[in-house]
């Protein structure tokens, strides 16, 4: 059993009881506040630091050299709690694009409905790919719902670029030239 | 001629209803600036009037200080939508806060803001009715106001109202003994055998040209600003709203520009509190205790007076505000046994010294 230990609490003395000096005290703490520095952020002109592993809204990136990293795997369609994510693969045009036409697929749409999705960064997680991320946007608004379905386009202007230290595909295509080549 | 002369009160009387309906606003706007500062926030900043707002640097100013917020609030209450519900009883609900306001208004008419010198050379204060009854005036009308809080409860028909309505009128009437008790010996000293001023406010700022009462009658002073916070239900003594407990107290049931009434009249009474404060303690127009009137017999002396005396009406209003973002309310039975049991005591006892006290000092001087 612990044992309980009784505070002794000192009777007011005098001076308390008429509240006159607490008073006192406390409006000489609220004129000092008065001086201070005021902690307000002016929201829409002043944005708060966003930290670095922010998990805003979900967003399509591009490798620097402006290719859509994306290969419609649909592993975060599959992922995602909230079936927030709806993928539509499509091939790749070899005509068109003959040095990606080694990638097979990409999403010809790609929503996001952010109304459903819950930020929980799990597509972030299990892209094989890098190609989407959770990044510093925080605050949509949008009419209706429709408007609130993020397209492909729109999840790619948000997204942006972002640095590639691997260039995966380039590689692949390097392997691929390659005489013997095994993969 | 003789139109002149019935005109012109009429006009100084709108002249000063529109400079005190303004500094309504403006203690509201002070309101929510100074309790913003208090609480580390910046305060209404965004208001901008077109042409004003849009001068280049003094127009950045005036909007971070907000000072185009009263009249964004009161169109606000202009045009919002009237809503009357539909359990209330219809001409007692639009009555109340008509009730409210209209006391602090009519205080006013005796309320002395300045001195001027007269053709004779004798000092005359600036007043719309300099009566000699001022104070019993003063005390009379601006207790009627709670019948707007009592109308207002009991016409809303709903619990909330009600208990607020009832609660004030239960303050009201256990602080106003204190009160009055407390200026007695104010009184006593300024209404002394011989002079002429009777119950004239006046009369009291005359009396303190060397030694404003505050200094020498603390105690009347506190009593009488304790009860002054009790009136005018401010905190620590809101009980008549209490929004933690009673939602929005008397005005839950109100509105638009119904509850723009009533939120003028409850600024409306704070700054006759606080002018009714400086008049009785801080010597009014005075410059400071010891040094009554330095200042010059023409116009520009009348304005300096004026300024003066309304420097310290500011300050006062500032101290209403600076208590209420210190303290928490009082407890409902707090409230009254502070009233009951230990302000009216007080009171008397503090009345019983002054009386031997002024009648002692009599004695030696005459
Ligand atoms: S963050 Fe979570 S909820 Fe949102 S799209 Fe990605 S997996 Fe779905
Ligand atoms: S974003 Fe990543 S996980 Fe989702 S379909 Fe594209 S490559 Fe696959």
């Amino acid at each position: 059993m612990a044992k309980t230990k009784v505070l002794e609490r000192k009777p007011l003395t005098f001076a308390e009881k008429t509240f006159i000096p607490q008073i006192a005290s406390g409006l000489a703490t609220t004129f000092s506040n008065i001086f201070k520095k005021s902690v307000t952020l002016q929201y829409p002109e002043e944005r708060p630091v966003i930290p670095e592993n922010y998990r805003g809204i979900p967003t399509l990136v591009k490798d620097p050299k402006g290719r859509v990293k994306c290969v419609s795997c649909q592993l975060c369609e599959f992922v995602c709690p909230p079936k927030a994510i709806r993928i539509k693969p499509s091939e790749i045009d070899s005509d068109e694009n003959p040095d990606r036409a080694h990638i097979e697929k990409e999403p010809s749409a790609f929503d996001i409905n952010m109304l459903r999705c819950i930020y929980c960064g799990l597509c972030q997680e299990v892209c094989p790919e890098e190609a989407i991320f959770l990044q510093d946007e925080f605050s949509l608004s949008g009419y209706s719902r429709e408007e609130m379905v993020y397209g492909k386009d729109k999840l790619l202007e948000l997204g942006g670029t972002l640095p590639d230290s691997h260039y995966k595909w380039d590689k692949k295509k390097e392997a691929e030239d390659q005489p013997f080549a095994h993969h | 001629m003789d139109y002149l002369s019935l005109l012109m009160p009429v006009v100084y009387a709108l002249l000063m209803i529109s400079v005190f309906m303004t500094l309504c606003a403006y203690t509201v706007l002070a309101e929510r600036k100074v309790c913003s500062y208090i609480q580390g926030r910046v305060g209404p900043n965004r208001a901008r009037i077109p042409i004003i707002g849009h001068i280049p640097i003094i127009g950045n100013i005036l909007t971070r200080l907000g000072l185009f917020h009263p009249a964004a609030d009161g169109l606000k209450f202009l045009f919002k939508e009237e809503i009357t519900p539909g359990h209330v009883r219809l001409s007692y609900y639009y009555l109340a806060p008509i009730v409210a306001l209209v006391p602090a208004l009519t205080t006013m008419a005796v309320l002395p803001f300045g001195r001027y010198f007269d053709a004779n050379g004798v000092v005359q204060p600036l007043i719309l009715a300099n009566v000699d009854i001022g104070i019993l005036f003063i005390l009379a009308v601006s207790s009627l106001g709670v019948y707007g809080i009592v109308l207002a409860g009991w016409a809303s028909n709903s619990k909330y109202p009600f208990l607020g309505a009832v609660r004030s009128t239960a303050q009201m009437i256990s602080y106003e003994l204190a009160m009055g008790l407390s200026i007695l010996p104010v009184f006593l000293w300024s209404a002394a055998p011989g002079s002429d001023y009777g119950l004239s406010l006046f009369g009291v700022v005359q009396s303190q040209q060397n030694l404003w009462l505050i200094l020498w009658q603390p105690g009347s002073a506190l009593i009488f600003l304790v009860a002054l916070f009790a009136e005018t239900n401010r905190l620590p003594f809101d009980m008549a709203e209490s929004e933690t407990d009673l939602v929005g107290g008397f005005h839950t049931e109100y509105g638009a520009f119904k509850f723009g009434m009533f939120f003028i009249a409850e600024y409306a009474h704070i700054i006759m509190g606080s002018a009714i404060f400086v008049i009785l303690f801080l010597g009014g127009w005075h410059f400071l205790p010891g040094i009554a009137d330095p200042w010059p017999s023409g116009i520009l002396g009348i304005m300096m007076s004026t300024v003066w005396f309304l420097f310290k009406v500011f300050a006062m209003i500032f101290f209403f505000i600076w208590m209420r973002w210190s303290m928490p309310r009082f407890r409902y039975d707090q409230v009254m046994h502070l009233g009951w049991k230990i302000l009216l005591p007080l009171a008397i006892a503090n009345f019983i010294f002054y009386i031997f006290v002024i009648s002692i000092f009599d004695k030696l001087t005459l």
